[in-house]
């Protein structure tokens, strides 16, 4: 409803013709006699996704994630396997625990994904730390997609705004795409026998929500947006001189996921 | 305190692999599949080498070749179809190929190469076919029916024509055999995720090795075969074999080589990954094995056996096994690249282990069972197409 009350405050006259053209009517429909679906009920997240019915929106979406922000505690992790019920021992998204010590050595491990978080300090470190950050991983979303290239069937694809997803019903399984990903994101799910990796929660957000882990991140350290939108975060943070970088940047996939504050250490 | 100065500080210390990078996708069964279809390339260049080439002392094996690729050939998608997880959608990379994918290409390249060799098998052994057929009875006269593709002309004439077209079938065979290996070798070449792949020397490294491995597969098999039926061993087949498997043999090693001297020559940020690669879990089978044990020896061995005249019987003892030991190169090279290549993770900091199992889906039974299965329809096609020539001249006596 609230969203509703705000598109009718928003411009009356639109929302009006929007009735009569159909595209709220239809959901007019399903909110006031039985109840909408879930999403329906909670707001929108994503300015403009809910009246964005065309098959690609128009929007070109930024996922930036601020290194120096996140404390590790893998809700992203717990959020995310709950979202799409991920085989133990895969990882749409993980968190990486970095400590460098007094002697320049960098430790980096990432036990079960960051999944049960990082309650206890590591044991092994043999000199005093240094410096510790986390980092959290997950799709890039490559404006030149390794995966997409070399998938023989395309099974993998990419979106016109700019989401690369994987077609279930056509993945061939034959793990090419996974071998072709600098980043390791994707695995071969053993139930489906398929490719599968991190969309971003595309389908929440073609429902105008953030997806899973950005929303249940205590401390805002991953962001999500629309670049187009020159009121959104991400716009404003990468159009401001911040510290930003992507991942393997050499490898000339040039990524949609950026990194706040990200440190050479970082691979 | 200190600062890292060269920025050394992203080396590895700690061995993080990345938590998608534990387990090897691509095992045994892609470890089959270049090994196989090198075979089939190696194979049909000894049968070119007499058809398009004329190098006569290979008549002996020139046919038999030709049926010896056929055979891998059959099984070569067989490691593919097991290691895909909807087999039943294979043919979709045929039906809807994505143009950019180097492995969408294999089905056609595959089906192209199949058509090539099986016509020319059936020119080459047309006249032999329409002479069995007068003897046969039942279905295997119905079979030899089929395989003489209805003509019985076996005139001088006819003869001729069928001359041209075997010439021209194993013309054009030769490229597409080059372009069958050079591709598989390409589909890891061309990934640039993988510093161990990711080289332009790749098709190249894995076409030369599949020459080597299909020489030697036809050495070993023609003397074990001889042997078996106690037939005589053309000797200078054999020298003439071990002359281009020594030939070869030095262009695969030295290029295996320099693909890595370059790497460590040009020390990228790659090379600290493929240096702890090489020096941990690759030792033992890289250069324990491929490069000390059966690379080595056999490279001194077949120097020796080209350039010095060696007594008939210590040809016929060494040939057989050092053509052994470069079959066991090969398969030690593809597992080198295949599975060395996943062992180190994308982390640049870290590298899993891989074990094959013997009785899962993708293991080493499996695994035994696709390499014997060319051996036993080679055997099924020596009932219906005689091997050599000789028997030929025996049966039809
Ligand atoms: S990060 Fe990997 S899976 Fe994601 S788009 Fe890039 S290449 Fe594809
Ligand atoms: S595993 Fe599926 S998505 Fe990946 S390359 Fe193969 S067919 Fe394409």
């Amino acid at each position: 409803m609230i969203d509703i009350k705000k598109e009718i405050q928003k411009d009356r006259r639109a929302f009006i013709k929007n009735v009569l053209s159909g595209t709220i009517a239809g959901s007019l429909l399903m909110v006031i006699p039985a109840g909408a679906a879930l999403d329906e009920r909670l707001p929108e997240e994503l300015p403009g996704m809910r009246g964005d019915d065309s098959p690609f929106t128009k929007n070109k979406f930024a996922f930036i994630v601020d290194v120096t922000a996140c404390i590790g505690c893998g809700s992203c992790c717990v959020a995310d396997k709950n979202e799409y019920n991920v085989p133990d021992g895969n990882y749409r998204t993980w968190v990486e625990r970095y400590i460098i010590d007094d002697h320049d050595e960098v430790f980096v491990d990432s036990p079960n994904g960051g999944l049960d978080g990082y309650t206890k300090p590591r044991a092994d470190i043999p000199n005093p730390v240094r410096d510790t950050f986390f980092v959290p991983k997950l799709c890039n979303m490559c404006e030149k997609p390794s995966c997409v290239q070399v998938c023989p069937v395309g099974a993998t694809y990419r979106t016109d705004d700019g989401f690369i997803l994987i077609d279930k019903s056509r993945c061939v399984g034959c793990g090419y795409c996974i071998q072709a990903c600098p980043y390791s994101v994707r695995f071969l799910n053993p139930i489906s026998r398929t490719a599968e990796k991190c969309t971003w929660c595309y389908h929440r957000v073609r429902k105008g929500l953030l997806p899973a882990c950005v929303s249940v991140c205590p401390v805002h350290a991953r962001k999500f947006g629309d670049l187009n939108d020159k009121t959104s975060e991400v716009y404003k943070l990468l159009r401001e001189p911040h510290v930003i970088s992507v991942l393997k940047p050499e490898m000339g996939n040039q990524p949609a996921l950026h990194y706040l504050g990200l440190r050479r250490e970082v691979v | 305190m200190s600062v890292a100065a060269h920025g050394e500080t992203l080396a590895a210390v700690s061995n993080f692999v990345f938590p998608n990078d534990f387990h090897v996708h691509w095992s045994l069964m892609i470890v089959l599949y270049p090994y196989i279809t090198g075979l089939v390339a190696g194979a049909f260049i000894v049968s070119s080498l007499y058809h398009v080439f004329h190098i006569k002392a290979l008549k002996p094996v020139a046919r038999f070749s030709l049926l010896f690729a056929l055979a891998f050939l059959i099984c070569a998608t067989w490691p593919l179809l097991n290691h895909l997880g909807h087999p039943e959608r294979a043919l979709s990379m045929m039906l809807t190929p994505n143009p950019t994918s180097a492995m969408a290409g294999f089905g056609y390249i595959y089906s192209a190469y199949f058509i090539v060799l099986l016509l020319e098998i059936v020119f080459i052994f047309r006249p032999t076919v329409v002479a069995l057929k007068q003897k046969a009875t039942g279905g295997m006269k119905a079979l030899y029916g089929i395989l003489s593709i209805g003509s019985d002309n076996v005139s001088e004439k006819a003869l001729k024509v069928d001359h041209k077209i075997i010439s021209f079938l194993a013309a054009i065979g030769i490229p597409m055999a080059c372009v069958l290996h050079g591709y598989v070798g390409f589909i890891f070449g061309g990934i640039k995720a993988n510093p161990l792949w990711a080289t332009p020397l790749m098709p190249l490294i894995f076409l030369l090795s599949a020459c080597v491995s299909g020489i030697a597969g036809i050495i070993l098999t023609y003397i074990l075969l001889m042997k078996l039926s106690g037939k005589e061993i053309d000797v200078e087949c054999v020298q003439t074999l071990v002359k281009f498997l020594w030939g070869f043999f030095i262009l695969d090693f030295v290029f295996e080589m320099l693909e890595l001297f370059s790497h460590f020559y040009m020390a990228t940020h790659h090379w600290h990954t493929l240096e702890t690669l090489y020096s941990g879990p690759l030792f033992n089978t890289f250069w324990v094995a491929q490069v000390g044990i059966f690379s080595v020896i056999p490279f001194i061995l077949l120097m020796f056996m080209s350039l010095i005249r060696f007594k008939d019987s210590l040809l016929l003892f060494f040939a057989p096994i050092v053509s052994l030991m470069i079959l066991i190169q090969v398969l030690l090279m593809r597992w080198n690249v295949v599975v060395g290549g996943q062992l180190m993770s994308k982390s640049e900091r870290g590298s899993t282990t891989f074990h094959p199992m013997w009785l899962e889906k993708e293991g080493i039974l499996p695994a035994i069972i696709i390499m014997v299965a060319p051996v036993v329809i080679l055997w099924l096609i020596g009932k219906v197409l005689p091997f050599w020539l000789d028997d030929e001249v025996a049966e039809a006596a």
